[in-house]
């Protein structure tokens, strides 16, 4: 399981703060602190605080931040092409990133893949046309099919294609959590090898009370469904051990009596 | 016509390598080393991933002369197993053995109770009188070795051997020791996949390197559960190389002591006159067992015939090539 910590976002107060102020500590406390909890990928997301002229430079500080304390992989999330690229720049310097996200469209899938051939990293393509969010598993199902046939042409393999059905409040429609599971495991089937399947998990519970037990829950049944990378809070306790006893039981590694403690030494 | 390329499997694991025995300028007092696992592949695939190190045969002798150990062997070994010393030097000079296993049997409550002070004095004779790395292995009573694995280990400080075994219920003591003196150590799991890897952890959870751990799951030999060495050994392997940290670890087999024990090895031709010339029917045992594990991951063999070991180093080289 792939575990890409969200902590690192200006929408937090500690983070955003230290956007602000330039100060390096508590995205770094926030980077190391993810990364003993079991992080193995670090999203960095700088908000929307920020003015929208300046996040290309507020991406690069902050990236840059949290390259100081860690070489694991930095999922550099915005929606903007060029600020992505500066992102990438600044974490490719010394380790692997993600590129988070792209969304179906033609145009933009064809430039998101060229860049991510460019910097040799991974690209998570969201289930969102120009049409807005697939709400059924065909649709959902087709940008993964387009996702997948603009990395193969970029020359992206696809092992480092993240698919992601795109997860809503539970407590807007119900029906979707169904669809995404449904998604996920049609999406394992699209190629050989398969793509990673990706969720932003806390999104389901945004609004609702009960946010670790909703998302833990669901994080178990999307393991079940074949689910291999989650963008979560790692520092959810209870919520890590639910995902590590889930690959348990999928047969994903061999049990051990502190099975737990253990995939806390995993590095 | 084009060619078919090799099908690769793609592995994220590494098994962690581990170095035995100190030279003089790394403060012990070995002339040779031995360096085991560092593998990025299943056994022998070198077409598809790094093969890093041969897997390493040892042979393994007693502090006290076996009461039980079948002619073939005794007969191979002659007076050399009256002295420890004799018998390793012996051991590494007409069978090329690469590693020592000192078994301590005679230090057991039942089988001559040894001091500490004795079994450490072996030790000491041992590493005078051979160059290669040494395996220390207590007499399998846990109250008895917590007194004299720490002792041997003491007395043979710096020259970085194997000290056996740790167990799911009795590791401690091992561990301080081998963490106090610069060993390593082998954790033992009676064929269970899960007591192996709860070793693993309990271990690394004291603070000691997993890096210098060597899984133990136990051995059985050819018709007596070989199979389920086997597929453990092979379970534990693939889970290594799909990136499971606490399974990237060498494995030791400790294939004379199962292999001898088998009533194939030990019956006489009176006994039994179809089975074959009693002389070498044993050593054969011993090695098919040997070359059946080799292919399920195995990185140090302790073997007790000398024509098995010798006849396992050459199954090896014509393997690696």
């Amino acid at each position: 399981m792939h575990v890409i910590g969200e902590r690192i976002n200006g929408m937090f107060t500690a983070i955003g703060d230290a956007l602000a102020t330039k100060d390096k500590k508590p995205v770094q406390h926030m980077a190391e602190k993810q990364l003993a909890a079991g992080a193995d990928i670090l999203d960095i997301n700088v908000g929307t605080r920020v003015p929208k002229a300046e996040r290309a430079e507020a991406m690069k500080w902050l990236v840059e931040a949290t390259r100081e304390v860690t070489t694991n992989p930095l999922s550099i999330d915005n929606p903007s092409l060029d600020t992505v690229r500066v992102g990438l720049t600044a974490a490719c310097k010394n380790g692997r990133a993600i590129i988070n996200s792209t969304t179906g469209q033609a145009d933009k899938l064809a430039a998101f893949m060229k860049l991510a051939a460019e910097f040799k990293v991974g690209i998570i393509g969201l289930a969102i046309d120009e049409n807005g969010v697939a709400s059924t598993c065909d649709a959902k199902v087709e940008i993964g099919m387009r996702t997948i046939a603009a990395a193969v042409e970029a020359n992206v393999p696809v092992e480092d294609v993240y698919l992601d059905p795109i997860i809503l409040p539970v407590n807007c429609d119900q029906k979707t959590p169904g669809i995404v599971l449904q998604t996920i495991a049609q999406f394992k089937m699209l190629s050989d090898p398969a793509p990673h399947v990706v969720v932003g998990l806390s999104n389901l519970s945004q609004g609702s009370s009960e946010r670790s037990l909703i998302n833990r829950t669901f994080l178990a049944l999307a393991i079940g469904a074949g689910l291999d990378a989650s963008i979560h809070d790692p520092m959810d306790t209870e919520l890590t051990n639910t995902m590590v006893t889930a690959e348990l039981l999928m047969n994903k590694m061999i049990y051990s009596d502190s099975y737990l403690k253990a995939y806390l030494q995993k590095t | 016509m084009s060619t078919l390329v090799d099908a690769k499997e793609k592995w994220t694991g590494t098994i962690s390598t581990l170095v035995l025995g100190a030279t003089r300028e790394e403060g012990g007092s070995r002339t040779s080393k031995v360096t085991v696992g560092g593998s990025s592949t299943l056994p022998f695939m070198r077409f598809e991933g790094a093969v890093a190190s041969r897997p390493a045969v040892a042979v393994e002798i007693w502090d006290t002369p076996p009461d039980d150990w079948p002619a073939p062997l005794t007969e191979a070994w002659g007076d050399a197993m009256k002295s420890p010393a004799v018998w390793a030097r012996k051991a590494v000079e007409e069978c090329g053995a690469e590693l020592i296993c000192l078994k301590l049997a005679g230090t057991h409550p039942d089988f001559g109770n040894k001091t500490p002070g004795e079994a450490a004095a072996t030790v000491k004779d041992v590493l005078k009188a051979v160059g290669v790395p040494l395996i220390i292995w207590g007499c399998d009573n846990d109250e008895k070795d917590n007194n004299v694995l720490p002792a041997c280990s003491q007395a043979a400080a710096g020259e970085r051997c194997l000290m056996a075994a740790a167990t799911e219920e009795n590791y401690k003591t091992l561990v301080a020791s081998c963490q106090a003196d610069g060993h390593s150590l082998v954790g033992l799991s009676p064929i269970d996949i899960n007591i192996a890897k709860q070793i693993n952890i309990l271990v690394s959870e004291m603070g000691f390197p997993l890096d210098r751990v060597v899984m133990y799951p136990t051995t059985g030999a050819l018709g007596y559960g070989l199979e389920y060495t086997y597929s453990i050994q092979e379970r534990g392997r693939l889970a290594a190389l799909g990136g499971d940290k606490m399974m990237s670890l060498p494995v030791i087999c400790m294939v004379g002591q199962e292999a001898w024990r088998a009533k194939e090895t030990r019956a006489s031709a009176e006994e039994q006159p179809t089975w074959g010339d009693a002389a070498t029917r044993g050593i054969y045992w011993e090695l098919a067992t040997a070359a059946a594990l080799l292919q399920s991951g195995s990185d140090i063999m302790v073997m007790r015939h000398p024509k098995a070991a010798t006849a396992l180093k050459d199954t090896i080289t014509r393997l690696i090539g």
